[in-house]
């Protein structure tokens, strides 16, 4: 701790030691063994240490002669020390100046500086820091407590300067109160006593005393001397900053000053309040006054930090790597081979004013002043020039070199050179001469005028009785030597005229010598002319007149030459002496000299007429601005300032462009601001200055412009393009235009450092900006073009040796050779082959290459190739060799046949355009929708609220629940046999029964149904009709069925049943393998698989042959009976996830051995209800096991997709369009599981409204004529004729997708197509034979989404189903159509509002607006949509000859399919059985399969009786042979392994036309009886 | 495969989804998936894997810790479609609702030998204000239909995402035959940071 050398500071610096060396000397001192208890070594050292300075100190200040009576003594010193601590608790009780209370927290802050032992600490929390106003004696022991507080403190940093101050005080009190430290000893003493036994004597000394109260108002006094309140209020400036200064802003200065920190003014108030209280507060102030601050630091916007952790060593990769900014290089579009000036540039535009010549607020006066001004300006301009009397000199010089030049030959005659000089003079003289006449004559029309405007102005200043512009002319006369004059007026005179003889006789002489020549011509042609007229008249006379015409033809017809007058002298004389007169003044007259003085005064408004006063307001008002515009960007623009009174306007500012681009262009735009909105008056275009235009040298120039604006005033002022006359009639009009100059200055600007440097970069470029910038000659877009880029080259010609123009030239050198064809495109990646690293060709080659190509265009076989090979060698060959052999089948058609190639050839077309559809779809897959990545609730609406709240008050467990939707499975982590089918096989209804082999009796069961009834199947018609059951004997097994499910290659069975009507009840569990293990949606979708439910029966034979054994062994041989399946496609069960119904199986129409079962006890009424089935049936319920959502996702998919193609083009009207899309959602919104179909997508891809689909069209004649009475059959015959055009087999892999909606005649072309084109076709049909007919849409199973046909018969509504021929009545219980929801027809689209959209509760009347909402309704316009279906279609007979050849390959091909099926056995044929089955068929064709049966069986039982036969024949249209393969596989024919068996095969097909085909194959197995009963006979159950 | 002449290239992963740092979150876990093309088929492996419930530390850093492994083996023969990673991060939100709390994917190295790749992760956005407010509500933030997404370019667009934090992850790779057929990941310019072992 040092001292300061000051002295008067020293006495200060003592008492501030005496705090703690008083504690010191307590506790150093005997009588205080209490500071044993807490004092360390080294405190003592230091103490022992502070006291030897105090005590040098207070030496020391003794020696200073300090007046103050300090006394000190060394023995009194620990009491006296003591005293004053006391005093000082006192002092601060009564202390009332500011620096009693900050004296308090120096305290604390010490305190917390040591390192407290346990009692200091105690001593500190008890310590009051406040001082009670107590007396000691009370307070002993807070007495004493302060007092341990004071020892504590540690002689730290005492040179707090308001410490001095305030122990000097406190010295200096301390003599004063010495009367009351007279009490305090004594206390002391009872203090210092308690000192020694103060942890002990503590609780004993306590006295016992009621609780201390301050009154408030005490209190708050206590308290306002203690505590300081900041006030919020703002502190006046003057506080702020050093006395006697002003406060300094440096943001005015102009010196920069950050944005300060946003702090509320009441507290930067309370804060400033606080700082003042301070010592040293000022020095928190600025000079401004202001709290010092730094700038700002929070950011307006948030960063952050990508996240690393401190610990991590940062990657490499990521360290930041500082580059020193630098300056993007300018962008300079089009420089061509251009020296690049680096700097940039600078041009100063200084524009001082503007000045109109015309302004449509000039008054006549200031017209007439203008032009009087202009005149003047003329004036001056001539006179500073003063070209008169430059031309007289020159005249004279060179009159006087001809005179000397004549003096010198002196007549002689001259020299050639010297004649052709003197030529040369005299032709100078005269052209001078012309010139001096012609300034003359100026000069006096100019002064003649001048006097003329000013007669003018004064005559309409006198007229209106007021001035507007404060010009005046004087005329100023100057005398001169009248003598003088006339010498040299006359001496030129004589000079002139002496030259004109000279000039006239000169042309005289040429003249006469034109004439001469002449002259002997005219002669001549004379001359001949008589030798002429001689031979003419020797001629004759018709000869003369031809002659005569002739020569007029020839126009020779020469005149006599006059001969040229001379010229005489006098008369040249006099004719000068006119002229002269007239332009010249005369010798003697006084010079006029005029001077235009602006010194008149304008008259003041208040003396002015209305109209001017008007005219001088609107002055006011006018103000006016120029944009400066370079290079068509507006770069700046000056301020707007008002119109003078003498219509200028001044700007006087300058603008300094710093240039990057090339100038091209500079201009102003002149505004005029009336009222709020400027208004361009002109644009005045300022040429870019020379390079040695700088600022400084640059003059200013005055740029003219005009507007044709037309303004009219009804006030004084003239308007501008408004004619207006001075004369009083109003002749003479004059029209004038708003025009004015604006005078500025353009120059570069000198650089600042070297003014050179710039200039000469400039230089650079304004010189190539004169000549060789293409820009500025030729426009940008030219610059494509070659010829005009050559043009420009040669004009400028360019500098081939220039480097600079080496590119260019080369270009012009092709492009004018044209040796090198120069490309007519610009190309973009001009190195574009360097980067491929392979050639083309390798890459042709390459099979990986082209595999991995064939992958990414999503080819349908190679769409999810995994793991492509990497080495060539390892790709089959076979692999690309497929998929050729299927892009050459397109063009190569295997043509068996006439009619395979014509079938190939369609469903070839058919193929591309499914591909174009589905690379079409494939693109709208990548277009993605925000649902489709994001899973997101939707809002939950009140209704859905409703519900969920509904679902809580259902019960826990319903009688009756329903089927529950299962978790959905994402497809991403599904792999082979995860995914089951689950098919139910709940039971089947009808099943045919075996017909007893035993049982001769032949039961004619002939079905009474009719045609007539066929309308009518409500009716138990048939009731009667059977008795095929009455024979039977109760113990014969009716039949055996079961069902076998078969499902890509795997089967599944289920346990035999009995009887026609068996009860299964059995889950199969099918395992599913997409295709290449990819279960994708978009893969699973294109699954093409079928899942056939086969129904058959099961026979058993026993096979032992001894009886003895059957107690111990069974030996059985069972055999199976097709008796029907149902078809179901995968799509379906995966597009609707669950299929629940009842299906009709399948039968064929005959099955040999087993008849229908039309039930046992025949004469109970619900007969009636089974009779309505003309069928078997089979209940099944199948889904697939875990549910794919996808099928959810590829429907919205679908929605959005099939928007897309509604986008995608349509001939339909918009508004239709619109009207349809918002149809559909209306119909969504309402019915959301119903389906609305208004709009669809024909062949190629458009949108079409559905009902243009519907038109009538006549079907075949020969269906018409064959049963031409009963239109029941002709309509069934229709329906059959349509069925048999084959479905399309793989329509299901984007039947979901999108529909195709071809037209019937594409349709009979193609011969393949979905329901809905058989929909059409048949709902045209129907229309055509005259029926009311609709389309269905809606759904049904097992195909879903479908379209059937309505008809309206006997007041009966007929749902058809077109792709299988067959009709049901509307309430028909196992009708497929399951729901409908909408009905169209050619004129309308209805949509089913129904509650109920089963057909069977619903009810077609479309006329009910209560039922069917229209499409177009009444109010709203049809717009007569014309049908996009042909007028008719055209029919052509099938070939017979093509139809039998391919019924002889069919069953050849299956014939041998059979033999290869059955490996282990031998096939025998039986010929006569074919034989006899190839008669049946065409009978079968004829009742299409109906009502002949029994006969049929009768017949074959006849032809056959040792044989017991199992067959049936089958029906289907032809579409291809595989299909058929495929059928009879399925039926298990083959499985049979009976060793004697035989098999008989007939094909039949019967041509329809079109080529429309009907297949009837006729399967059967034979035994013969004799070998059945040989070898086992049947079992008996 | 023959040693002279392989046909396919191994790559072997493994490593483990390290920590996560989602400031504003707690008790969350995570699952992982990898997306790869075509040519990619794995190995040996689990290709997919949830985590455990990992809580913050109430003592140190802010860091969720899974350290949860990965190990896997693909073959492949073409490096297109080179794997990705795809991490997501679920935990419970306010009321106890499962939410996801961010996604993120991220290259496997190309380069063998040890990587470490912190990822940022980032959530789909709610449509609306009305939207964002109900799937607080109801605890059913919008989330991606399938993970993978993050992982492809495909459909992003229609996007919008919020960053959540960030995710570590650190991986030891191993590579067969993929120099043999001709692609060089090591060069000497990579293998320099790579090999400088960081515990």
């Amino acid at each position: 701790m040092e001292f300061t050398e000051e002295a008067v500071v020293l006495p200060a610096q003592v008492s501030s030691e005496i705090p703690s060396t008083s504690i010191e000397g307590q506790r150093a001192l005997p009588p205080c063994p209490a500071s044993h208890l807490w004092t360390s070594a080294a405190e003592y050292i230091v103490r022992e240490r502070m006291r030897e300075k105090l005590k040098a100190g207070r030496t020391k200040a003794k020696t200073t002669g300090q007046q103050e009576p300090q006394t000190s003594p060394s023995d009194r010193e620990p009491f006296a020390l003591d005293d004053l601590e006391f005093r000082r608790g006192d002092e601060k009780v009564s202390s009332r100046s500011r620096v009693k209370r900050q004296d308090s927290m120096p305290w604390r802050k010490k305190i917390q500086h040591d390192v407290p032992t346990s009692q200091e600490a105690y001593n500190f929390f008890a310590f009051s820091f406040f001082p009670e106003p107590l007396d000691m004696v009370t307070h002993v022991y807070m007495r004493r407590s302060s007092e341990h507080e004071t020892c504590e403190e540690e002689p730290s940093g005492p040179d707090d300067e308001q410490e001095q101050k305030e122990k000097e005080e406190e010295e200096e009190k301390e003599e004063e109160e010495a009367g009351q430290e007279m009490e305090d000893p004594s206390l002391l003493k009872l203090e210092d006593r308690h000192l020694f036994i103060i942890d002990k004597v503590v609780p004993d000394l306590l006295e016992v005393k009621p609780a201390e109260f301050l009154d408030y108002q005490k209190r708050c006094e206590k308290e306002k001397s203690l505590l300081f309140t900041p006030s919020s209020v703002r502190v006046p400036v003057s506080l702020k900053v050093p006395e006697n200064l002003q406060p300094r802003y440096l943001e005015e200065e102009g010196l920069y000053v950050g944005e300060r920190p946003d702090v509320s003014l009441t507290n930067q108030n309370i804060l400033e309040n606080r700082l003042l209280q301070q010592e040293e507060g000022m020095k928190w102030f600025g000079d401004d006054g202001q709290v010092i601050a730094l700038p700002n630091p929070i950011r307006e916007y948030s960063t952050r930090l990508p996240f690393l952790s401190p610990l991590e060593h940062i990657d490499p990769a990521l360290e930041t790597v500082n580059r020193k900014t630098a300056k993007s290089k300018p962008t300079r579009y089009y420089t061509l081979g251009m020296a690049d000036p680096h700097g940039d540039m600078q041009l100063d535009i200084d524009i001082p004013g503007l000045m109109f010549t015309h302004h449509s607020l000039f008054s006549r006066e200031h017209v007439l002043a203008d032009r009087l001004l202009q005149s003047y300006d003329h004036f001056l301009v001539r006179k500073q020039k003063n070209l008169v009397s430059q031309l007289r000199d020159k005249l004279h010089a060179i009159r006087t070199a001809v005179q000397n030049i004549s003096e010198l030959y002196n007549g002689s005659s001259l020299p050639p050179t010297i004649q052709r000089r003197v030529d040369e003079y005299k032709a100078e003289i005269r052209y001078t001469r012309k010139l001096l006449n012609s300034e003359l004559e100026k000069d006096q029309t100019l002064l003649k005028s001048m006097i003329h405007v000013w007669k003018n102005i004064k005559a309409l200043r006198d007229l209106q009785k007021f001035t507007n512009t404060p010009l005046k002319l004087l005329l100023r006369r100057e005398e001169v030597d009248k003598i003088k004059e006339e010498q040299m007026y006359e001496s030129e005179i004589q000079a002139e005229a002496s030259e004109l003889m000279e000039e006239y006789e000169e042309e005289y002489q040429k003249k006469l010598a034109d004439f001469k020549a002449k002259y002997a011509e005219w002669k001549a042609w004379k001359k001949k002319q008589k030798s002429r007229k001689k031979m003419k008249q020797e001629q004759g006379e018709e000869g003369k007149e031809q002659e005569e015409e002739h020569d007029q033809e020839q126009g020779i017809n020469l005149e006599r030459p006059k001969r040229p007058e001379p010229v005489d002298q006098n008369t040249l004389v006099q004719q000068i002496r006119k002229r002269v007169y007239a332009i010249r003044k005369k010798p003697g007259e006084p010079l006029l000299i005029p001077e235009l003085t602006s010194v008149g005064t304008i008259t003041a408004t208040e003396l002015c007429p209305r109209s001017e006063v008007l005219r001088r307001e609107d002055m006011l008002k006018r103000s006016f601005f120029i944009k400066i515009i370079f290079n068509n960007k507006v770069v700046s623009q000056t301020t707007s300032r008002s119109l003078n009174s003498d219509f200028r306007v001044h700007f006087g500012q300058i603008f300094n462009l710093k240039i990057y681009n090339q100038p091209e262009s500079l201009k102003f735009q002149v505004f005029e601001t009336m009222g709020l909105f400027p208004q361009m008056i002109a644009e005045v275009f300022i040429p870019i200055p020379e390079t040695t235009l700088t600022t400084g040298s640059a003059p200013f120039e005055d740029y003219e412009f005009s507007s044709y604006q037309r303004v009219l005033f009804d006030h004084g002022g003239v308007g501008s393009d408004v004619p207006f006359s001075f004369e009083a009639d109003g002749s003479n009009k004059v029209i004038l235009l708003t025009s004015g100059k604006v005078s500025c200055s353009v120059s570069w600007a000198v650089g600042e450092t070297s003014g050179e440097m710039n200039l000469q970069q400039s230089t650079g470029v304004q010189s190539t900006l004169k000549k060789h910038d293409i820009i500025s000659s030729v426009r940008v877009s030219a610059l494509r073009d070659m010829k005009m880029l050559s043009k420009w080259a040669l004009e400028s010609r360019l500098d081939p040796n220039d480097p600079n123009n080496t590119k260019l030239l080369q270009i012009l050198k092709f492009a004018t050779t044209g040796e090198v064809q120069i490309p007519n495109f610009f190309r973009l990646e001009e190195l574009q082959e360097e980067f491929k690293f392979l050639k083309d060709k390798e890459f042709q080659k390459s099979k990986r290459f082209k595999l991995l190509e064939l992958r990414n265009r999503e080819v349908a076989e190679f769409r999810n190739y995994k793991l492509i090979p990497i080495m060539e060698r390892e790709i089959p060959d076979k692999l690309l060799q497929e998929y050729e052999d299927r892009l050459k089948e397109i063009v190569v058609i295997d043509a068996k046949t006439q009619l395979d190639a014509r079938r190939t050839l369609a469903s070839n077309y058919l193929q591309k355009v499914r591909e174009t559809v589905m690379t079409r779809f494939l693109i709208a897959k990548h277009h993605h929708n925000l649902w489709d990545i994001v899973v997101e609730e939707e809002i939950p609406s009140l209704a859905l609220l409703g519900i969920s709240f509904f679902t809580l008050l259902e019960p826990k467990r319903p009688l009756k629940p329903t089927r529950k939707e299962r978790k959905k499975v994402t497809a991403q982590n599904l792999s082979d046999g995860d995914i089951k089918i689950l098919v139910n096989v709940v039971r089947a209804y009808d099943i045919p029964i075996r017909r007893p082999i035993v049982s001769k009796t032949l039961v004619v069961s002939k079905s009474a149904r009719t045609g007539t009834e066929i309308f009518a199947p409500g009716q138990p018609s048939q009731s009667a009709s059977h008795a095929s059951g009455h024979g039977w004997q109760f113990n014969q097994v009716l039949v055996r069925p079961f069902v076998e499910v078969t499902f890509q290659h795997a089967v599944q069975n289920t346990s035999a049943a009995e009887g026609p009507n068996p009860n299964w009840n059995e889950e199969l569990e099918l395992p599913f393998r997409a295709p290449r293990g990819n279960y994708s949606t978009s893969s699973l979708q294109s699954v093409k698989d079928n899942l056939f439910v086969n129904v058959f029966d099961e026979l058993v034979f026993d096979m032992l042959e001894d009886d003895r054994e059957r107690g111990t062994g069974i030996h059985t041989r069972t055999e199976r009976h097709w008796l029907g399946s149902v078809r179901i496609p995968f799509t379906t069960i995966y597009f609707q996830s669950q299929i629940d119904g009842t299906f009709k199986i399948d039968c064929p129409p005959v099955l040999l051995g087993y008849v229908k079962y039309y039930g046992i006890g025949s004469d109970g009424g619900y007969d009636a209800v089974r009779n309505l089935s003309n069928g078997s049936y089979i209940t099944l319920f199948i889904t697939v096991e875990p549910q794919l959502a996808i099928a959810e996702a590829v429907r919205e998919k679908r929605k959005s997709h099939c928007f897309l193609f509604l986008k995608f083009d349509s001939d339909e009207d918009e508004k239709l369009l619109q009207a349809a899309e918002k149809f559909h959602k209306r119909a969504l919104l309402k019915f959301p599981t119903r389906r609305c179909l208004t709009s669809v997508t024909d062949i190629h891809g458009k949108t079409v409204f559905i009902s243009r689909y519907v038109r009538p069209l006549d079907p075949p004649a020969e269906l018409l004529e064959t049963s031409l009475n009963n239109p029941q059959a002709t309509a069934e015959l229709v329906a059959y004729f349509v069925s048999l055009i084959p479905s399309l087999p793989d329509s299901v892999s984007f039947a979901g997708i999108c529909d195709l909606w071809c037209t019937c005649d594409q349709f009979l072309h193609l011969l393949a197509g979905d329901e809905e084109e058989h929909a059409v076709l048949l709902c045209n049909y129907f229309l055509a034979m005259g029926k009311n007919a609709w389309l269905i849409i809606g759904n049904a199973i097992p195909e879903g989404p479908t379209v059937y046909v309505l008809t309206y018969e006997q007041n009966k509504f007929i749902i058809w189903n077109p792709s299988r021929g067959q009709f049901y009545s509307q309430y028909e219980t196992f009708c497929p159509l399951q729901s409908v929801g909408c009905l169209v027809n050619a004129d309308n689209v209805w949509f089913n509002i129904q509650q109920y959209d089963s057909p069977m509760r619903m009810n077609f009347d479309v006329s009910k607006s209560k039922f069917w909402k229209p499409f177009f309704t009444k109010s709203g316009s049809h717009p007569n949509l014309c049908s996009i279906q042909p007028e008719e279609l055209i029919y052509y007979p099938t070939d017979k000859t093509a139809v039998a050849e391919l019924q002889d390959r069919i069953e050849k091909l299956l014939k041998e399919k059979i033999t290869e099926w059955r490996p282990r056995h031998p096939t025998r044929w039986n010929r006569y059985c074919s034989s006899s089955l190839r008669q049946f068929l065409p009978m079968l064709e004829m009742s299409r399969g109906r009502d002949v049966g029994d006969e049929h069986r009768l017949e074959l039982q006849n032809l056959l009786g040792d044989y017991r036969i199992c067959g049936f024949p089958m029906h289907m249209p032809f579409s291809d042979i595989e299909p058929i393969v495929e059928a009879v596989y399925s039926t298990g024919v083959h499985k049979n392994d009976i060793f004697n068996l035989e098999f008989a095969l007939a094909v039949y097909i019967c041509p329809y036309p079109n080529n429309v085909l009907s297949v009837w194959i006729y399967v059967a197995s034979l035994v013969s009886k004799k070998y059945l009963q040989s070898h086992m006979s049947e079992s008996s159950y | 495969m023959a040693a002279a002449s392989p046909s396919v290239f191994l790559l072997l992963v493994n490593g483990q989804i390290e920590s996560a740092n989602l400031p504003e979150f707690d008790d969350l876990y995570c699952k992982y998936c990898f997306v790869y093309g075509h040519d990619w088929s794995p190995v040996s492996g689990l290709e997919e894997g949830i985590s455990q419930i990992t809580s913050k530390s109430r003592v140190t850093q802010q860091d969720l810790v899974w350290n949860f492994p990965i190990d896997i083996t693909f073959k492949s023969t073409n490096p297109f479609g080179w794997p990705q990673v795809v991490v997501s991060v679920y935990g419970p939100d306010v009321f106890g609702n499962d939410v996801v709390r961010g996604y993120g994917a991220v290259h496997i190295p190309i380069t063998p030998g040890r990587h470490k790749r912190t990822i940022p992760l980032f959530v789909p956005e709610s449509t609306s204000r009305l939207q964002k407010f109900t799937s607080w509500f109801l605890g059913r933030r919008p989330e991606f239909t399938d993970p993978k997404v993050v992982a492809q370019g495909e459909g992003r667009e229609v996007t919008r995402v919020r960053s959540q934090g960030f995710l570590t992850l650190s991986f030891n790779i191993v590579t067969k035959d993929l120099k043999k057929l001709g692609y060089d990941t090591t060069s000497e310019m990579i293998s320099v940071p790579e090999a400088t072992y960081r515990p």
